[in-house]
């Protein structure tokens, strides 16, 4: 007699949409705070922005077990780069080292989806892109999560980044101003809650520049 | 001609005996929500096996140290496991003797860390738990499931209570509850799982947890009302019909 299989996945998709913008002397980082899990809104309130070291902020999304995880051993690690150099990491040190993270569960992975924004050692924004597995790029903007393919083509449009192709390479920084790069970020959650089932309730926006660090709260539909 | 038995036939090998698991005897959903003095929280006693009713009077709602409360659904073994683990952990924590004990937080993210684990390892617990409780006047409410998602909320609930009780709490639920009026609130929404989930039982406890202690009800019933005019004349509005 066949017996009744109860079967069980190790991942699940919590939901949700993160974007960067790196600008000439800012960046902006942004996700929203719905925590779904299949047709469930678990919980309308959960940060899926977290501060990796003093100009280094990641914001995952993807299942957040495994986000969490990734946060404690990416902040672990910073620890220990503080004891061993007296100083705070570089967001592109950060970069790699989330990247080398990554790869090392290779062969059982972090379902995590990252955006990672801060500013470089010259103060200019910068923001990295990632896979699941750790394949990162330079970008001067980036969405990732259930709402990325509804606001890549928007920030495509609108912020008219040049090809990483061209020769001599052609800075990806947007020359739009903090305010208006804030804007534009409130728009593209909007416009993606509109439509995306996992991506709503508020966006958490936060903002890194020479004067520090704030964030702001915008309310998106509930629906 | 005899054919020899592999291995993954009936007998499996050391290997697997740690792997995928089914529950066998489970409890259903358990609510909680915070309340202007703490946490308040519900679960019925039933423990099914399977479509059976097999259990009727576990005891789903437990006390942990000082200052935290845990409800469990899922695989009621696991959820004793679970209990033995946090038994220690307490004991850890009292034989300090240094003044200081392990507040809701600290329990919710232990508990986290020992699911996800398990879950890494492929043999998760498997159990939804609800972990409330007060500590310096901080209420805390949090969830976490079998393979590690947790969050924290001013309610949550497991199973079918995240279908049915949650809308109702989403409606009605206000930071400023009185004692009665979050127990009405609780009684509401196990009333609607008693309608509407096959595995719940009329029979649950109500615990609470405020800086003074905790306190789990006596089981008792809920009244229930099944005369609803749809049921009783089943056919006005469709003449013809039976």
């Amino acid at each position: 007699m066949p017996k009744e299989h109860a079967n069980w996945s190790p991942y699940d998709n919590n939901g949700g949409t993160c974007v960067a913008i790196a600008g000439a002397d800012y960046c902006v980082i942004a996700a929203d705070t719905r925590m779904s899990t299949g047709y469930s809104i678990l919980t309308r309130d959960y940060s899926k922005i977290c501060k990796l070291a003093d100009k280094s902020f990641m914001a995952s999304s993807g299942f957040q077990a495994d986000v969490k995880a990734l946060q404690k051993v990416l902040a672990s690690r910073h620890l220990i780069y503080q004891h061993q150099h007296n100083k705070q990491m570089s967001c592109p040190a950060m970069a790699q080292l989330l990247s080398n993270t990554l790869y090392y569960k290779r062969f059982f992975p972090y379902y995590a989806f990252n955006v990672l924004g801060g500013l470089d050692s010259e103060g200019k924004g910068c923001v990295f892109t990632y896979d699941a597995v750790g394949s990162y790029e330079r970008v001067g903007y980036s969405a990732q999560g259930s709402g990325a393919t509804l606001i890549t083509p928007f920030l495509d449009n609108q912020l008219k980044s040049p090809s990483p192709l061209l020769l001599p390479a052609k800075d990806a920084v947007t020359p739009l101003s903090e305010a208006e790069a804030i804007d534009l970020v409130k728009t593209c959650f909007s416009s993606a809650t509109e439509r995306d089932i996992y991506t709503g309730d508020s966006v958490e926006i936060v903002i890194l520049n020479a004067h520090g660090v704030r964030s702001e709260h915008e309310q998106l539909r509930k629906d | 001609m005899v054919s020899s038995q592999s291995e993954s036939g009936l007998l499996s090998s050391e290997g697997d005996s740690q792997r995928t698991q089914y529950p066998y005897v489970t409890g259903t959903s358990v609510i909680g929500i915070k309340y202007k003095d703490g946490i308040l929280m519900a679960a019925d006693m039933g423990g099914s096996y399977g479509s059976t009713i097999r259990y009727k009077s576990v005891e789903r709602l437990k006390q942990v140290g000082k200052h935290s409360l845990l409800g469990a659904s899922g695989e009621i073994s696991d959820f004793q496991e679970i209990l033995r683990y946090l038994d220690e952990l307490i004991l850890h924590d009292n034989m300090w003797d240094d003044g200081n004990s392990l507040g809701p937080k600290e329990v919710h993210n232990y508990l986290t860390r020992i699911m996800y684990n398990r879950r890494n390892k492929f043999d998760p617990l498997w159990n939804s738990l609800v972990l409330g409780g007060v500590k310096n006047g901080q209420k805390y409410l949090g969830s976490v499931s079998m393979i590690g998602v947790h969050f924290e909320d001013s309610h949550v609930a497991t199973g079918f209570g995240n279908h049915l009780a949650r809308p109702i709490l989403r409606e009605e639920w206000r930071e400023d509850l009185s004692f009665e009026e979050g127990v009405k609130l609780l009684e509401k929404c196990m009333r609607n799982l008693l309608y509407r989930d096959r595995s719940a039982v009329n029979k649950l406890q109500i615990a609470k947890i405020t800086e003074d202690g905790l306190t789990i009800s006596q089981p008792y019933s809920l009244k229930t009302f099944w005369n609803f005019g749809a049921f009783q004349n089943p056919t006005v509005g469709a003449e013809g019909s039976w």
